[in-house]
């Protein structure tokens, strides 16, 4: 099986997250990038199928900047057998990002039998990528998908849905799928494998191999800012029994509509 | 004038309700709904309501069931058709899901998510949060129509349409097209309650709780509200609940939208393993107790009078 | 010049920190309270292989560098100084094998911890010799092909768990260094006997024990280097060791530092956080200096060993300062808690207890001194 991975090199989740000066992005200079953390599963995923498919390849593709190429390293590392970079800013948008990744699978002259995504990135949170890579490549897809097993041709796997149920879904390959937490337990690239992956083949591709410009951008941001500071909590006296009911009325009122968690 | 399709989830004889959300916040606009199936005279009456002007109940072969490329299949079909310029729908299971897909059948733009935006003439604007809401930002699109938007639900709020007036209902047929992931089977979640470092909203107890016994009364209030129960280490060194339910520093680390502190003092070690809870509330009957500092909404009482109460006000509120 | 690690030596780090943040840390409380071996978590250590980073490539090890196993034992004492002891046990019996072994020893007795987990012990220490390492007087006397050892040894890292024994002893104790001989016993050998496990004020989860050699016969084949040969090896073996003790300081100390800067934000008294405090601050910014400066000499005595230049002087410098460094920063730790730093609720009591130990072992802090001033002064 031809099995591809696309991971995205986000920022760690204790890095402090600052606006740029323009307000279009974070400040990036200071950063720590790590995997995203939704990928280790898909890289997982693809490992155990690589183990149970005999003569399978394990490609990882990724867009983004050069900074380091950690991420595809990692999964290299992990046990991955080649790797394709796009250098992009960081920045682009979901749709010339799954283009891109469209692009690079088309470049490595193999024809995916699955591809495996995290169900989202945790730096735009867009939950969009694995879809539109998917619609674009006319494959059959299911997203926060938290239970896999099948063969090279046949697959089943559980999506997970509101209220923690799950949809049963089959589905022929090839097809693509988006992995949530619960798919399994990624494994640490050892050691031995971090020195094995120094010389597995990492092609680095630009923008423009891969049919990629600006005109391609559909979302625009600007005005990067910190959420408001939190307010300081209200206090009420709950102490007087004639009061009791209408306090606790207000608090739930607030939960709901000032709060907006229940 | 911006032509506006909402996408509407139905939910037993309504529609969910992030749908009226988004209706009510396009006030001013002519905007049309969709939905697929049949959508019943209550739901219709509610969209009604909130302002929209024609009801669409989208029907064909294989869409009894949610399928990404069926749904997707059917309403490229009716949207091409409709000459929308955006697309809305909830930010939910489905609509995650389903937009992006969809957007991507028309080469347009999607933003995910927004928790607010302006609809100026034709010209949309939102905001949406970023890094697991580190930060915000100003999100607007561009290239092909229509645009599609999701919307966090909960986050508009209710707002009701002034110029709502009666709602014109037609079904339309549409076609799923050839489906390759299919649901072969739901599973329904499990009643199992979520391990507090998952949990979304947490019950905690403290010393204040006296007794083992006592938590009783917060099990009813978590089962009213889907939470899952806690204790401080002080509750745990008392033998009132087991190790296996201490939030601390030397217990759980642990991150809930709602985090309902009952009895608690709030010692360093306690704040330490839940000071990142979204929303904390706080029952105790010190007014001066350094969970209060914490609090987003402290109150100041006796929680085994309190937590009844707030149990029976969520069941009212809920509709449990 | 170059003070940055490599990609490959970031991605070590990386590597080995994560283990130690995920595995070790949430693990580290329990095992201490039990002084229990984490068996489980050495094992997936050396999985991994973070384990035996001492052994060349061509026995199956990962050819890392010094300085790529300063950089591994730092990131695993910062999980867990007690469970690094553990660790790093390994790499300080199997260094005389690497130091002084024949091709044949090497393969015989390197090559199998490559291959399945196993524990390694170190035994020089005696119950009347510690830093009188010339004086010991456990015997190796020559018996026809074998040699024959007889004797007591204290302190044993590893030992109730050890497959293999590497101990130094003597053919003659009136020869003092001159009759210094160091030899690979395998377990099972008959006339090991392996005491009680030490009852310890910190690195309670490692293994310390007595063992003592009654007739414990082996071949000639296990001696390494020859007969009386064991004490150039023993040179040797600390010039690498020693920075690897001094790694593990550092690791122990940054832990402490990043607890303390964390609890330092969060504590507030005279409703401000006790960072802006200028005690406490005066305090953070002398351990952030010690570490950065123990971590340099780490680095530049490993730095030595990897461009093959004599380093026992570096050595000696990074041991004794990272040690007392470590002490004086954990101290500092406790302080800077209060007395939530004197409850075991909190990470840093135990950590101050492990530190006690860097002090001690692998050449007490005086005798780094001794070293050093006789370097200063013999040339």
């Amino acid at each position: 099986m031809n099995i591809f991975v696309c991971v995205k090199q986000v920022p760690d989740t204790e890095t402090k997250i600052i606006p740029s000066a323009d307000g279009t992005f974070i400040e990036t200079s200071s950063i720590k990038w790590i995997m995203n953390p939704y990928d280790e599963f898909a890289v997982e995923q693809a490992l155990l199928v690589q183990a149970t498919n005999a003569g399978s390849t394990v490609t990882v593709v990724r867009v983004g900047s050069t900074k380091d190429t950690e991420a595809l390293r990692t999964a290299m590392a992990m046990g991955a057998d080649d790797a394709f970079l796009v250098e992009a800013a960081d920045n682009l948008d979901s749709y010339s990002i799954a283009k891109a990744l469209k692009g690079a699978i088309v470049k490595s002259g193999k024809t995916p039998d699955l591809i495996l995504t995290g169900k989202q990135a945790i730096d735009d949170d867009c939950l969009q990528v694995p879809q539109i890579l998917a619609t674009m490549m006319e494959l059959p897809s299911v997203s926060v998908v938290v239970g896999y097993e099948g063969s090279a041709t046949d697959i089943t796997v559980k999506r997970e849905v509101e209220g923690g149920a799950l949809e049963v879904y089959g589905v022929k390959l090839p097809a693509m799928i988006a992995c949530n937490k619960g798919i399994n337990t990624p494994r640490y690239a050892s050691l031995p494998g971090i020195m094995k992956a120094k010389k597995k083949p990492l092609t680095t591709l630009s923008l423009a191999d891969v049919g990629v410009s600006e005109a391609d951008r559909r979302v625009k941001y600007s005005n990067f800012q910190l959420p408001p500071e939190k307010p300081p909590g209200k206090k009420f006296d709950a102490t007087d029994s004639a009061k009791m009911a209408g306090v606790v009325k207000e608090v739930v009122d607030l939960l709901r509509t000032e709060a907006k968690v229940i | 004038m911006a032509k506006i399709l909402v996408f509407a989830e139905l939910h037993g004889s309504h529609v969910k309700s992030v749908t009226l959300e988004i209706l009510g916040k396009l006030a001013g606009h002519t905007v049309e709904v969709a939905a697929i199936g049949t959508i019943p005279g209550e739901a219709t009456a509610d969209l009604a309501k909130f302002g929209a002007a024609k009801v669409h109940s989208l029907k064909g072969a294989n869409l009894d069931k949610y399928s990404p490329e069926g749904y997707a299949n059917a309403l490229h079909g009716f949207i091409a058709a409709g000459n929308f310029d955006y697309v809305f729908a909830g930010a939910t299971s489905l609509g995650k899901d389903l937009m992006p897909r969809l957007a991507t059948k028309f080469d347009a733009g999607m933003a995910s998510e927004v928790t607010n935006f302006i609809m100026e003439g034709d010209k949309f604007a939102g905001t949406r949060p970023l890094f697991a809401g580190k930060c915000f930002a100003k999100v607007e699109l561009s290239g092909p129509k229509p645009h599609f938007v999701t919307v966090r639900p909960n986050a508009l709020g209710m707002n009701a349409n002034p110029t709502a007036g009666a709602a014109t209902s037609s079904d339309a047929a549409v076609d799923a097209g050839a489906i390759r992931a299919m649901i072969k089977e739901i599973v329904k979640g499990t009643s199992e309650k979520l391990d507090l470092t998952e949990a979304n909203i947490i019950v905690s107890g403290g010393r204040a709780m006296k007794e083992a016994a006592n938590f009783k009364i917060l099990d009813e209030l978590a089962n009213v509200i889907g939470a899952t129960v806690g204790a401080s280490r002080a509750a745990v060194d008392s033998g009132f609940a087991p190790h296996a339910m201490q939030v601390g520093q030397t217990g759980k680390t642990v991150a809930p939208s709602l985090y309902i502190a009952c009895g608690i003092s709030g010692a360093i070690q306690h704040l330490a393993g839940m000071r990142t809870s979204k929303v904390i509330v706080a029952i105790n009957t010190d007014p001066d107790a350094p969970i209060f500092t914490k609090a987003d909404y402290g109150i100041v009482g006796d929680l085994f009078t309190v937590v009844p109460l707030l149990t029976q006000e969520f069941k009212n509120l809920l509709g449990k | 010049m170059d003070f940055s690690l490599t990609p490959e030596q970031l991605e070590i780090k990386e590597l080995a920190m994560k283990f130690a943040k995920n595995e070790m840390m949430p693990k580290a409380q329990e095992y201490d309270d039990k002084a229990e071996l984490p068996r489980a978590i050495l094992e997936q250590a050396w999985s991994l292989g973070l384990v035996n980073t001492c052994i060349p490539v061509e026995y199956g090890g990962s050819g890392f560098s010094a300085i790529d196993s300063m950089i591994i034992t730092e990131a695993l004492a910062y999980g867990c100084m007690g469970m690094n002891t553990a660790i790093m046990a390994n790499d300080l019996a199997l260094l005389p094998i690497v130091i002084g072994g024949s091709d044949e020893q090497k393969k015989r007795f390197l090559a199998p911890m490559t291959e399945k987990y196993k524990m390694a012990a170190f035994c020089l220490t005696e119950p009347g010799n510690g830093s009188d390492a010339a004086g010991i007087k456990t015997t190796i006397k020559e018996d026809g092909d074998d040699v024959v050892i007889n004797g007591n040894k204290m302190w044993i890292t590893n030992a109730g768990y050890a497959d293999l024994f590497v101990l130094y002893g003597t053919t003659d104790p009136a020869l003092k260094h001159k009759g210094i001989t160091a030899v690979v016993i395998e377990k099972g050998t008959p006339g090991i006997e392996v005491g009680k496990k030490e009852d310890k004020m910190g690195h309670r989860c490692s293994d310390t024990r007595a063992i003592t050699f009654n007739s414990v016969r082996v071949p000639k084949a296990n001696v390494l280097g020859g007969l009386n040969k064991g004490w150039n090896i023993a040179m040797k073996t600390l010039d690498h060791s020693r920075p690897m003790v001094a790694a593990s300081a550092v690791g122990g100390a940054q832990c402490a530092f990043d607890h303390s800067v964390k609890y330092a934000k969060e504590r507030v008294q005279f409703n401000v956080p006790i960072s802006q405090h200028q005690a406490i601050q005066f305090m953070i910014a002398d351990m952030a200096m010690k570490i950065e400066a123990s971590r340099l000499l780490v680095h530049k005595a490993a730095w030595l060993l990897d461009n093959h230049q004599p380093n026992t002087q570096l050595a000696s410098y990074a041991k004794a300062f990272a040690a007392d460094s470590c002490m004086q920063i954990t101290t500092d730790a406790v302080q800077i808690y209060g007395g939530y730093g004197y409850s075991k609720e909190y990470p840093v009591e135990k950590i101050m207890r492990d530190a006690k130990l860097i002090q001690l072992y692998e050449g007490t802090s005086q005798i780094q001194r001794l070293v050093i001033a006789k370097e200063i002064f013999t040339r």
